[in-house]
């Protein structure tokens, strides 16, 4: 498998990054390298090996159903690059 | 109108319900409605760097139960994804769900439309995280976020394309809405937003095995516009397939105000959400002691109770049906049950009266007085004849409002059936000489002014005359 230009703009576009062609072909060339070491993974046989989601030994960790406080709204709001009535304003998504 | 005749209609729902869980699914805020914008929020569910997620069990246990009610056979290890995408309305730019080991898959729900019993398949239940709340302001230029409701657990329900009209489709929704209040899961009110639906919807000519190319539809808040969405749905693609034309794949937002569907430009690229295993979450492992205990929580569900009312009480199977909707009505049947043996009349007082009573008011059984033991023995001093059937109805009000017994009730206000036949006897006499003219007529052979006379005799005694007896002896003093 090999990643092109195509791909990386299509990627790019989804994490919402604007590149310049000359990334473009930069992060091609890189991202072809990460996978093609990846697939030395492919020269051992993993028949027998379930896939892992997680690397921890540790299963149903969990807390019971019960209320803590909430942090202050204005708190909350510290890092809002701008609010009003105690809410996060941003711009509008238009569907 | 859509011409059924031409075109099979393939629908399959995908159905969010809110868990009712005290805290969010990730972290210990409040869940609970209503509150100021943003101050059930924390580091954890505002989606801040370098916090981490921990598991609400209760949660997990909800939605268990609701994938055992539903028939679902439950995963043995069950894991979290992260869905990615841009939208104001996640703070973290992904969404936790679950992709490819849901709590619950293979499952089933018997719905009955026009008499008929039919089985909708269910693919899949999973856990996820709800979204925060977006209004919009400057004249459409801003929006502002709310995100009290982020993290608030949510099972996703994704039927089958088994459905086949939108009748069908409202069945299977009262019958889930039916199954998650008797699990005491959910709230499930369409309204509130605490149970949304979204519908895959395609056409195909009879006889055609292929499906059709579907559109999504969002944005039906409730059981009416479900059916009008799903209706006018079916009667746009109906009109592109008469025309030769193709169905566009794609979302599209029902409007409830202009009574139509709207395409979503724009959301088709953002389908790409790359799933991955969420490495800040350790897998679940469900043993059989974990599924026996929340399986043994799960109460007789309604097609079991239904089934149980015709059978065991002689219920008409519609009666049945209306009874065991909704749980508390069916427990309310039930504990009247324990004053009276007569179920037959327990469920004409339930249909009629109460049911009566709080639809118009929308009310809800909980918000008003009235007790199974009030109904039950209300049903007892009816059958002894202490009180006709308009007085019941009076004494039945006033327990909605004052929750009194029947008994005090009768008493305090003197509403005891007047059997006695010299009182009658005597009114009906003042009757007859009252109204020359109607006895006149009913001697002329006008059997409907036996009608009006009795109406004032009745109305002469306050209603407490007993009907049959006044009937007798009017008839017996009009026939001398």
């Amino acid at each position: 498998m090999s990643i092109t230009l195509k791909d990386v703009e299509h990627v790019a576009k989804l994490a919402r990054l604007t590149l310049t062609e000359q990334e473009k072909e930069q992060f091609t060339g890189q991202l072809n390298a990460i996978l093609k070491y990846a697939e030395k993974l492919n020269e051992l046989n993993t028949d027998d090996v379930e896939p892992t989601s997680h690397v921890l030994p540790v299963t149903n960790v969990m807390r019971d159903d019960v209320v803590r406080e909430s942090v202050p709204v204005e708190t909350a709001l510290k890092n809002a690059p701008d609010d009003e009535d105690g809410q996060f304003k941003v711009p509008a998504v238009l569907e | 109108m859509f011409e059924a005749n031409q075109y099979e209609t393939v629908i399959g729902l995908e159905v969010h319900v809110e868990l009712h869980t005290k805290t969010k699914i990730f972290c210990g805020c409040s869940t609970s409605f209503g509150a100021p914008p943003n101050t059930h929020t924390c580091p954890i569910c505002l989606g801040h760097p370098g916090v981490l997620p921990v598991l609400n069990k209760q949660a997990v246990e909800y939605a268990m139960k609701a994938a055992m009610a539903l028939n679902c056979t439950i995963a043995d290890v069950s894991k979290f994804d992260r869905k990615n995408y841009f939208y104001p309305d996640s703070p973290k730019a992904y969404q936790i769900s679950q992709y490819d080991q849901p709590i619950g898959e293979n499952g089933w729900i018997d719905i009955e439309v026009n008499g008929q019993t039919k089985r909708i398949g269910i693919t899949r239940l999973h856990l996820e995280e709800d979204a925060g709340k977006l209004s919009h302001v400057d004249g459409g230029y801003a929006s502002l976020v709310d995100f009290n409701r982020v993290g608030t657990p949510l099972v996703e329900i994704v039927s089958e394309p088994d459905l086949r009209t939108p009748e069908e489709a409202k069945a299977y929704l009262e019958k889930l809405r039916a199954i998650m209040l008797y699990c005491d899961v959910s709230d499930v009110k369409m309204e509130e937003g605490s149970m949304r639906c979204d519908a895959n919807v395609s056409l195909r000519p009879y006889g055609q095995e292929k499906f059709g190319i579907r559109a999504e539809l969002k944005n039906m808040n409730s059981f009416r516009g479900v059916v009008r969405g799903l209706e006018y749905e079916q009667m746009r693609q109906a009109d592109i397939l008469d025309g030769g034309g193709v169905v566009v794949q794609e979302t599209r937002r029902w409007d409830e105000s202009q009574g139509k569907t709207f395409s979503m430009r724009g959301k088709e690229e953002a389908h790409d959400y790359r799933y991955f295993p969420d490495p800040d979450l350790v897998r679940m492992h469900i043993d059989e002691a974990w599924k026996d205990r929340v399986r043994s929580s799960i109460p007789e569900l309604p097609d079991a109770r239904k089934a149980r009312y015709t059978s065991e009480f002689g219920l008409p199977s519609y009666d049945a049906d209306v009874i065991t909707a909704s749980k508390q009505l069916a427990d309310f049947f039930e504990e009247s049950l324990q004053y009276t043996k007569d179920a037959k009349q327990v469920s004409n007082w339930i249909m009629g009266e109460l049911l009566g009573y709080l639809n118009s008011y929308n009310m809800e059984l909980k918000d008003v007085k009235i007790t199974s033991q009030g109904l039950g023995e209300m049903i007892g001093l009816l059958e002894k004849g202490t009180i006709n059937g308009k007085i019941a109805k009076t004494v039945f009000k006033d327990m909605l409002v004052s929750g009194k017994l029947p008994q005090q009730i009768v008493e305090e206000q003197g509403l005891v059936q007047i059997s006695d036949e010299g009182a009658i006897a005597s009114i009906v006499d003042e009757i007859v000489s009252a109204n020359p003219q109607s006895v006149a007529d009913f001697k002329a052979g006008k059997d409907k002014a036996i009608g009006f006379l009795v109406g004032q005799v009745m109305k002469a005694s306050k209603g407490k005359a007993n009907p049959a007896l006044a009937n007798k002896l009017l008839l017996e003093r009009l026939n001398q």
